[in-house]
């Protein structure tokens, strides 16, 4: 068995958050609290269920996202695939986003590692609607060059 | 539809003057070349080659109505820019911010 060489690369963000772990596994696996912190959805924490994620476009993002449940191993490991969707969807992303809950002393480690971006999903600048300022300013350093 | 390169993208948004009637129709949404000069400072020939170049890397549409032309963003348009890694990195951190938020909530 080989592995294709594709390099990939992750996000990954962790915080140690003092609560139970059944307070913060609800947060994860229950829709409308999902809803709450991070987008509207209609997930349920069955491995091989289907769902988006819906958030307003911006540009450069039509704001759905394609999912499927990977992994549910309650307070411990939750994983589904995050892609690009509709007009996107072709050469578009195909990461997965897994969630990770540690015990630690007074609360739980959560580590989110959003993993499969390729070379081509990572562009020279960032867009959306997230550091639009700081797009603009490296612009017109990059814009300079050009010229 | 061809894919567009950055470089395209950039020099798209290269000029202050263009890019200023990009932020305008991203803001404000579809528009008249006439509209646009208004607010522009600048003569509609002038516009009208802004938008020829915004057209050009995939920036914005027209759409002809009468004797009008209409001018909007192509929410794709930016697409070849987007640093996915950096808005996903940006992304994720708010939102555990808000998860932090909805748990103390639900401690209560």
């Amino acid at each position: 068995m080989t592995e294709p060489a594709v390099a990939t690369r992750s996000v990954v963000v962790e915080r140690e958050l003092p609560h139970p772990p059944e307070t913060i596994w609800r947060a994860l696996t229950q829709g409308p609290l999902l809803e709450e912190w991070l987008m509207k959805n209609d997930f349920q924490p069955v491995v091989g269920h289907t769902f988006n994620f819906r958030a307003e476009p911006v540009p450069g993002w039509n704001g759905v996202v394609n999912c499927q449940v990977l992994v549910v191993e309650p307070y411990q490991r939750l994983s589904y695939t995050w892609n690009s969707s509709g007009d996107e969807a072709e050469g578009g992303l195909r990461t997965v986003v897994t969630w990770t809950l540690t015990p630690v002393e007074g609360g739980v480690l959560v580590r989110m590692e959003q993993s499969g971006f390729r070379a081509e999903d990572e562009h020279a600048h960032r867009g959306a609607s997230y550091g639009w300022p700081r797009f603009f300013t490296a612009l017109e350093q990059v814009s300079a060059r050009l010229d | 539809m061809p894919a567009i390169a950055p470089d395209e993208v950039f020099r798209g948004l290269a000029d202050p003057t263009r890019r200023a009637i990009f932020e305008r129709l991203s803001r404000d949404g579809e528009q008249t070349v006439g509209a646009l000069t208004e607010r522009a400072g600048i003569s509609q020939p002038a516009v009208s080659k802004h938008l020829g170049v915004l057209k050009g890397a995939g920036l914005v549409r027209d759409r002809r109505d009468g004797r009008q032309t209409y001018y909007r963003v192509d929410p794709r348009g930016l697409a070849p820019l987007v640093d996915w890694m950096t808005f996903y990195g940006t992304f994720w951190r708010d939102r555990f911010d808000r998860l932090e938020t909805l748990l103390k909530r639900m401690d209560q």
